[in-house]
């Protein structure tokens, strides 16, 4: 679609007239207003000028990304109680869990490097987990009261911060460096942040902010969403003239 | 390369930064908020230029001794060995795991660096407005947002290992005073990332926002 320059959709010569009509997007990444149609289920659309994601379609917003955040919680609980790896030097014993690697640094002197830790392997993903299953299970009977858009605002907030899958490949350096060294043997814990590596990316697929935001009640009263809001929409680019 | 674009800013729309909204400000000067989720409106992320350069060179600053001051310190038998980032990478290499010797270098020395040279060329290339491949430079701002995360390797490498080997008097492993100068290279450029607004790309040239200061 490059190369074709956008030109405005017939029937629209009065843009602020679609202000608050959720079928007109601008592109995050270019601004570039759009007109979004209805996207079949699986369906995606992409900016006319930047190529950017402006909508999805998923199959299944809500109970798909709820099943998978349910199981990633109890995933997260084990991660950060079973010790990750053991190990063991003529007669000496030791073992490690998530927060331990974090309070030893503390107990070094790396206080604030021991923050950074528990944040980006502790924090950040349970309270990821908690804002999405809380916004999921309140957007499953819309409309959702205004403290799920804080929730959602939350979560989307947290997600660049939540580092399962760079914990994950640390562990594993770790693991083989210190392998050099004394015997290291992987334990359940590890095995659990390997699979919350795998779920995490799975909500994130299955997950449409923008299905949830059709859900919220508004902001300013007197604009709800339309009764089960449910319109199914991803922006198409009638930009690209063929 | 003539552009008739039409976009938000030159409809006088502002999308909504929290929810994707598109929604009529108030006025160009002060655009009110979101009718759906409250937030503030801003055409653009406000200062985000200023905000994204002075978290660059405090990034950039702060990886000097990243990679100058130990990240660990291996205590055998009461002698105290010290290594910087690039002495475990040369340590996983010469040990064998050159696959891993590679990550850890892909992950801390070039993609910290790379993603300081790529924000600084799209905060100069936006200050001068430039025109030139747009999508390309759009295409970079995401892969420095996607990749900028993965640069937390060596924290996480030195936190294990020291939490796992404490075995004194026979061998114990503390952090370096580099760990922290690491770890803020990393915390800084991910805001920074995050403080960029790349839609300045597409700006230039359109002739944008006539009346909004
Ligand atoms: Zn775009
Ligand atoms: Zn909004």
């Amino acid at each position: 679609m490059t190369g074709s320059v956008p030109t405005v959709p017939s029937g629209i010569d009065n843009w602020p007239e679609f202000a608050g009509n959720t079928e007109t997007l601008a592109c995050p990444d270019c601004d570039l207003l759009q007109v979004v149609p209805e996207l079949p289920p699986g369906g995606k659309a992409s900016c006319a000028r930047c190529g950017r994601t402006l909508a999805t379609q998923a199959a299944d917003p809500i109970e798909r990304p709820l099943a998978l955040s349910i199981a990633a919680l109890l995933v997260l609980i084990l991660a950060n109680t079973a010790p990750l790896m053991g190990l063991s030097v003529v007669g000496q014993q030791a073992s490690t869990t998530i927060a331990g690697g974090a309070w030893q640094m503390w107990l070094q002197g790396q206080e604030l490097t021991a923050i950074v830790v528990a944040f980006c392997a502790v924090f950040a993903p349970a309270a990821y987990l908690l804002c999405t299953l809380a916004v999921l299970l309140a957007a499953r009977r819309p409309p959702a009261a205004r403290w799920v858009g804080e929730l959602l605002r939350w979560a989307e907030a947290m997600q660049p911060w939540s580092m399962v899958e760079v914990m994950m490949l640390g562990i594993l350096v770790a693991l083989i460096k210190i392998a050099e060294l004394a015997t290291v043997e992987p334990d359940i814990g590890m095995y659990a942040v390997g699979v919350l590596m795998l779920l995490i990316p799975a909500i994130q697929s299955s997950f449409d902010p923008e299905a949830i935001w059709k859900r919220v009640t508004w902001a300013d009263d007197g604009s709800p969403p339309a009764d089960g809001a449910v319109q199914a929409d991803g922006p198409l680019n009638l930009w690209s003239a063929p | 390369m003539t552009i008739s674009a039409l976009t938000a800013a030159r409809a006088g729309l502002v999308s909504c930064g929290t929810c994707g909204l598109l929604a009529a400000p108030t006025s160009p000067a002060a655009p009110g908020h979101c009718p759906r989720c409250g937030a503030r409106l801003a055409a653009r992320r406000r200062g985000s230029v200023e905000t994204t350069w002075a978290l660059v060179i405090a990034a950039a600053i702060c990886y000097v001794p990243a990679n100058l001051l130990p990240v660990l310190g291996t205590t055998t038998l009461g002698s105290t060995e010290y290594d910087t980032i690039m002495g475990g990478v040369v340590f996983l290499f010469t040990s064998g795991s050159w696959p891993l010797a590679l990550i850890v270098l892909i992950a801390s020395v070039m993609v910290p660096l790379g993603k300081l040279l790529a924000l600084a060329y799209l905060l100069i290339t936006v200050q001068r407005g430039s025109v030139a491949s747009n999508r390309e430079r759009t295409r970079l701002y995401h892969l420095v947002v996607f990749i900028g995360r993965w640069s937390m390797l060596d924290v996480f490498v030195d936190t294990f290992t020291v939490a796992l080997v404490q075995l004194s008097p026979l061998m114990s492993v503390q952090p370096g005073a580099g760990v922290v100068f690491f770890a803020a290279v990393v915390v800084l450029t991910m805001i920074a990332a995050e403080s960029f607004d790349p839609r300045l790309i597409w700006d230039a040239g359109t002739e944008t926002e006539p009346d909004v200061a």
